[in-house]
């Protein structure tokens, strides 16, 4: 009797909860490569974050007398055509560069999939109607759909943003749509149905975080090609305009001395090259980590 | 059938004269054809039928989720406790469907959606139903996976740390969880194993006297009918051939069909090479034959039989079959 009610006031005891994002984040740390990925991220981010504190010298100020210097104590990454630490002008251009692969995923992110999920669930004439205009929209190559864009609504660094965004949402809406009419099958979809969930509870709360993680996967690889795109778009000059860094405009500049001065476009580019590969790497951990199948 | 007689509220539910349809690519599928079947309070209907024959289409016909299109309900009547679901707002239907109305799936590996917890599954259909706070929904979802047989801390686990017997008891629990009138039960043992599918069929009974709930079994097992079940319907294409009482149907089955379907039953007493199938294919259902739609492969099939449409016929007290071969003076 006794250990009945032991055992009774075992199993009331509230069960430990964790959350989905706590569960994913136990896998990932035991996948290395990711948790790599992630630190140079982080890194990369608190750079940004603090760039005009830690940045040495003021990223618009020149020394017409140290022009093109070589990497040295002083300037550890050397100087520019217009004797700029391009130390600093990378660390605040990073602002620049990282805004613009994060708000611009975001943005199209949260587009595509809210499209995406409304042409997967319902189909029929709305489906037909969005997927065309996506059809549109992708039947021009990213990338020159966003120079297209930024050319008319002007350069700068809003407007990368924008024409980005918009280069990439036909990618989410495809993914998710795809995702969404593989769940839609799902029998748990009916038992939810059968239990009453109104058509926007089943969305939210069942489908979408089935559909979720090639998405995730998506969006961190999505921040690492809109950071190359971004880039792009300022090497020609379309995207941040002079005087303010961004990597891919510092990439541009310099590659007029990339003969006799080849620090200045070497910086740059391998710190995009980092990051993109830090992203990636992320990624593939996030697909792995957000299987429950695979817990523990 | 005498059932007219009585007056409709003395049964939990009524089904009349229902017909479904279903339309892809221009061709008609007719699912269910005309199927009327009644059901008292705590009382247990069995639905047997061969794969295809429609009786998951009349579950979700009553519980009102048959996908439309391309699922579409021609003709008939629902009525549960005076009020035709069929002609019912959405906001009503709402308060009857995992209330009143709930449904046990086939497959109990695919009902359960991997990403959230059994617990909070549970929990959602008493927070959908009932005015309760969070917390009190989550104490009555911890109750019900004591009431089926699982510990409580195991609230928050993912359904693929659990079996699939044990994953089964999880959906019971949610199809119970609000205490429903009725439940439809569609196939709930065909994905598990023997020893198990007497587990949870006696825990189904043992709930449902707990609850006073009536159920409509559906099932191809004559032996899980014979077990758990007042009254059987044997339906094929779409149609009701016989209706009776669990011991008349299994002690004097008298349909062409029904009785083929016994033949092809092993039996234990006698010793046979071979069992007797009924021969040919059940009817494509987008082209039924004309007339009874079990006659080309009915052995004493007639020439009436090849036209026109057959009657209900009562046989004995609350003993209907479809056939031309019994000629009785109350037709129905």
């Amino acid at each position: 009797m006794n250990l009945q009610k032991e055992r009774k006031a075992l199993s009331r005891q509230p069960a430990k909860r964790q959350s989905m994002t706590v569960m994913t984040l136990r896998r990932m740390k035991k996948n290395k490569m990711a948790m790599v990925g992630l630190i140079i991220l982080t890194f990369i981010m608190l750079v940004a974050i603090f760039g005009p504190l830690i940045a040495p010298y003021s990223y618009t100020e020149t020394d017409l007398l140290h022009t093109y210097g070589l990497p040295s104590l002083l300037h550890p990454f050397g100087t520019d055509e217009l004797g700029r630490d391009i130390l600093s002008r990378m660390i605040i251009g990073s602002r620049a560069s990282l805004s613009i692969g994060f708000v611009s995923m975001a943005g199209a992110s949260v587009i595509g999939i809210m499209f995406g999920s409304i042409c997967g669930y319902f189909g029929g004439k709305v489906d037909t109607v969005i997927m065309r205009f996506m059809d549109i929209l992708q039947a021009l190559p990213p990338l020159i759909m966003a120079i297209t864009i930024c050319a008319a609504l002007g350069p700068g660094l809003n407007n990368c943003i924008v024409a980005i965004t918009i280069s990439n949402i036909p990618s989410f809406v495809r993914m998710t749509r795809a995702s969404v009419l593989n769940i839609r099958r799902m029998e748990y979809l009916e038992a939810a149905t059968a239990i009453n969930c109104s058509t926007s509870r089943i969305i939210v709360k069942h489908i979408l975080p089935n559909a979720l993680s090639p998405l995730i996967v998506q969006l961190t690889m999505g921040i690492a090609t809109s950071i190359i795109s971004a880039s792009a778009m300022s090497f020609l000059g379309l995207g941040v305009q002079p005087p303010d860094a961004e990597w891919g405009a510092m990439l541009s500049a310099g590659r007029s001395y990339i003969r006799n001065y080849p620090h200045m476009v070497t910086f740059a580019g391998v710190t995009i090259m980092i990051t993109v590969l830090s992203l990636n790497m992320l990624g593939d951990g996030l697909r792995d980590a957000l299987d429950p199948k695979l817990k523990n | 059938m005498s059932k007219e007689k009585m007056k409709t509220s003395d049964f939990l539910l009524s089904v009349r004269d229902l017909e479904v349809v279903y339309t892809s690519a221009g061709a008609t599928v007719h699912a269910v054809n005309g199927v009327s079947l009644d059901i008292k309070r705590g009382e247990n209907l069995g639905l047997v039928g061969e794969t295809g024959a429609g009786k998951t289409t009349i579950a979700k016909a009553i519980l009102g989720v048959l996908p439309d299109p391309p699922a579409k309900i021609l003709n008939g009547e629902i009525i549960l406790e005076d009020s035709d679901l069929l002609k019912l707002p959405k906001k009503e239907m709402r308060k009857v469907r995992g209330n009143k109305i709930s449904m046990i799936f086939q497959d109990p590996m695919t009902a359960l959606n991997p990403l959230l917890t059994v617990g909070d599954q549970i929990a959602e259909v008493v927070l959908l139903h009932e005015s309760v706070s969070k917390k009190e929904a989550m104490n009555k979802a911890m109750e019900m996976l004591e009431m089926v047989g699982i510990p409580a801390d195991r609230y928050s686990e993912l359904p693929h740390q659990f079996s699939g017997g044990m994953k089964q008891r999880v959906v019971i629990a949610i199809a119970l969880a609000c205490n429903p009138e009725l439940l439809l039960a569609d196939e709930p043992t065909t994905a598990l194993d023997v020893t198990i599918q007497a587990q949870v069929m006696d825990m189904i009974g043992a709930l449902q006297k707990k609850l006073n709930t009536s159920m409509i079994l559906i099932t191809h097992d004559l032996g899980l009918v014979a077990e758990s079940c007042d009254n059987v319907a044997v339906i094929y294409a779409g149609k009701i051939v016989e209706y009776a009482s669990k011991e008349d149907l299994f002690l004097n089955p008298v349909h062409p069909y029904t009785l083929g379907l016994f033949g092809s039953i092993p039996s234990l007493s006698t010793d046979v090479d071979r069992l007797t199938p009924i021969p040919g294919m059940a009817p494509d259902p987008e082209n039924l034959p004309e007339g009874c739609s079990f006659h080309p492969r009915c052995k004493y099939a007639m020439d009436e039989c090849k036209h026109g449409s057959v009657h209900f016929k009562e046989v004995s007290p609350n003993h209907f079959v479809h056939c031309h071969m019994y000629h009785c003076d109350k037709e129905v």
